[in-house]
């Protein structure tokens, strides 16, 4: 290691392996300890359980399919706010934080009145709602896809649950991205242009790839929070057991009924998947660094 | 391809970059558009490129319209101060980028690409580093990747805005040298941006001289640097001294005193006297300008040294042999061998 100006190393690891320790650590291993005490053919029991695996399915199912889409809007919310000026551009800046203030639980009932099927949003969906009107309204589709019922029920079942989380996700991805394209060169689209490149192209082989590392990093970011959310899911979600049910909540119904060791393997279990996803997602960030250059 | 430009007018914001600019480049010129910041320069080489559009005139490209074209439909080869590379593609992807991204009816098959790509290496004399980064490469090395790029989509002109700003001293000549015999080995028509006068002689057929959103004189080095047709133009290029004088009988006169140049030409009343300092003869005797020692210093093989004449404000300056026994306080006679006078408007 190339000793630096200011010195200090011991110190300051030091402390950081007390501070982990003490905070994320010996909690963890308290977990992991709880779980031991189980015996081994319970702990398979528990974990091949049809309803354990279905929850943990739905967590991170619908957590890979809400951080897919906040990469995705994301990055336009992060270029429309970094490359234009239009009246009111700081307050779109400070609403996309709104999701890390708000008790996740007032996001929760919000989202779940709204997109009930008698909510706002929910009622266009639902049967013989207008967008039904409308889809069997339309006479030129083949018959077959007309009919086809168009009704969507969003709260109550896995897709509100990837609501909220998108919701609660969004901020990551924006925020991690916009510094990026905050300075990205404008000289690199214009060497693309004159070199005959359309927009088109320039965005998936010039911009894209500089945005990657951050991209990864808002996903990872994203996506964890996502596996851990607990308070806006459950308004939401309908808790369904084998439908809407994540994993945080079937840890939770197993302690009120005083299963501690159940739900300290589905905890571990949790812990695991999560950890080596995170980990896999620093190790093709690091290739990413290495690629297309130190962003 | 020749390049005329059609009194062409650029605002920014109600501010006028360009004032109604004309211009004409021969087919295989090279061209440099020299003037300091601020001048239009480079809002000039970037209308030609259609990355700006004119407020108002016309750019053809031969006879053809190019005003209304897009960047990507004109075709030119452009070169940016700070290089511009993709850092995620190696040298070879950069080179090949404006090759790949056409349009599938006529793009050249992966083989085809990939050999011009390597015939362009070996132009710009980065043979064997086509699998870096341009991360890894120094200053020299990425501006001539980047020239490579440029000169890949076989561009009807070159546009270079100021190639060698961001290199230092000694690399900058060399690659002005190579930039010249890739000129005359390629034959594209070139325009250059740059406020380096020294660079701008060196290299370029004719110069185009900017100030202030207009052209002010258009000619070839020599033209320029031997007969300067403003006050800008002599004073921009090269070393000057000016001092004020009063035209007379077809004489020049400094504080009441015939100083033993003649000016024919020159309407009578007040003008200015531009001469260059290594252009002086010593005199003894005779009408002349005579003035006091009050700095001298040492520049290269001459003697530099600064003048006060008769009373006037402005120090004029003049290079004397390094040997000359002049020292402070000293009086020296001299007298302009070739020199411009411009009325005092």
């Amino acid at each position: 290691m190339k000793p630096s100006v200011i010195p200090g190393f011991g110190l300051t690891f030091g402390y950081t392996i007390l501070y982990l320790s003490l905070i994320v650590l010996i909690p963890i291993a308290g977990l992991f300890l709880k779980a031991a005490t189980t015996p081994i053919e319970q702990i398979i029991r528990i974990a091949t359980s049809p309803r354990t695996l279905k929850a943990l399915e739905v967590s991170f199912g619908s957590s890979l399919i809400a951080a897919l889409v906040n990469v995705v809007f994301g990055i336009i919310v992060a270029w429309v706010l970094v490359r234009y000026k239009f009246p009111g551009r700081r307050l779109l800046d400070a609403i996309v934080d709104l999701p890390f203030a708000l008790p996740t639980a007032v996001a929760g009932i919000a989202l779940s009145t709204l997109y009930a099927p008698k909510g706002w949003v929910g009622s266009l969906f639902s049967d013989k709602g207008p967008l039904w009107q409308w889809w069997h309204g339309q006479t030129w589709l083949p018959f077959g896809l007309s009919e086809f019922s168009l009704n969507f029920k969003i709260a109550y079942t896995p897709t509100g649950i990837v609501i909220a989380l998108i919701f609660i996700g969004l901020p990551f991805v924006v925020r991690t991205v916009q510094p990026v394209l905050e300075e990205f060169e404008q000289e690199l689209e214009e060497a693309a242009a004159t070199l005959g490149a359309n927009r088109w192209q320039t965005i998936t082989s010039v911009i894209l790839p500089r945005l990657t590392p951050a991209l990864l990093t808002g996903f990872a970011l994203a996506f964890a929070r996502a596996v851990g959310e607990y308070g806006s899911v459950i308004f939401i979600a309908g808790n369904l057991p084998n439908i809407s049910e994540i994993a945080p909540v079937l840890i939770v119904i197993k302690l009120e009924e005083f299963d501690q060791a159940g739900a300290a393997v589905i905890a571990g279990i949790m812990l695991i998947i999560a950890f080596v996803m995170l980990l896999v997602i620093n190790l093709i960030q690091a290739w990413a660094r290495r690629r297309f250059g130190n962003v | 391809m020749d390049i005329r430009v059609d009194t062409v007018r650029k605002e920014f914001s109600h501010y006028p970059a360009l004032n109604d600019v004309s211009l004409e480049v021969k087919s295989s010129e090279l061209i440099a558009l020299l003037g300091p910041s601020g001048s239009g320069k480079t809002t000039l080489l970037r209308l030609i490129a259609g990355l700006e559009m004119p407020t108002a005139g016309r750019i053809f490209f031969g006879d053809e319209d190019a005003s209304s074209k897009t960047v990507q439909e004109r075709n030119v080869g452009f070169v940016f101060q700070a290089y511009a590379l993709f850092r995620n593609m190696t040298v070879l992807d950069n080179i090949s980028f404006g090759l790949k991204v056409r349009p599938r009816a006529t793009r050249p098959p992966k083989a085809e690409i990939r050999r011009r790509a390597m015939e362009l290496l070996e132009l710009v004399q980065l043979g064997g580093l086509e699998k870096r980064f341009p991360q890894q490469l120094s200053g020299g090395q990425r501006q001539r990747v980047a020239l490579a790029r440029a000169l890949a989509i076989e561009p009807r002109v070159l546009l270079l805005d100021e190639p060698f700003g961001a290199l230092d001293a000694q690399v900058r000549k060399e690659l002005r040298k190579w930039l010249r015999e890739i000129h005359d080995r390629t034959g594209h028509t070139t325009v250059f941006v740059t406020h380096d006068q020294e660079e701008a002689l060196e290299l370029a057929d004719r110069l185009v001289v900017m100030s202030q959103g207009k052209i002010e004189q258009v000619g070839t080095p020599d033209d320029v640097y031997d007969r300067p047709n403003s006050p800008f133009v002599f004073s921009f290029i090269g070393e000057s001294s000016s001092i004020p004088v009063s035209v007379e009988n077809h004489e020049l006169w400094v504080g009441g005193r015939a100083i033993g140049l003649p000016a024919p030409n020159d309407a009578a009343g007040a003008a200015k006297l531009f001469f260059r300092p290594h252009d002086v003869e010593l005199v003894d005797d005779g009408a002349a300008l005579a003035g006091v020692v009050v700095a001298s210093r040492r520049v290269g093989g001459t003697r530099r040294v600064e003048l006060e004449i008769g009373g006037l404000p402005e120090r004029v300056e003049i290079d004397l042999p390094f040997d000359h026994p002049a020292g402070e306080k000293s009086r020296i006679a001299f007298r302009p061998k070739r020199w411009r006078v411009f009325p005092q408007g």
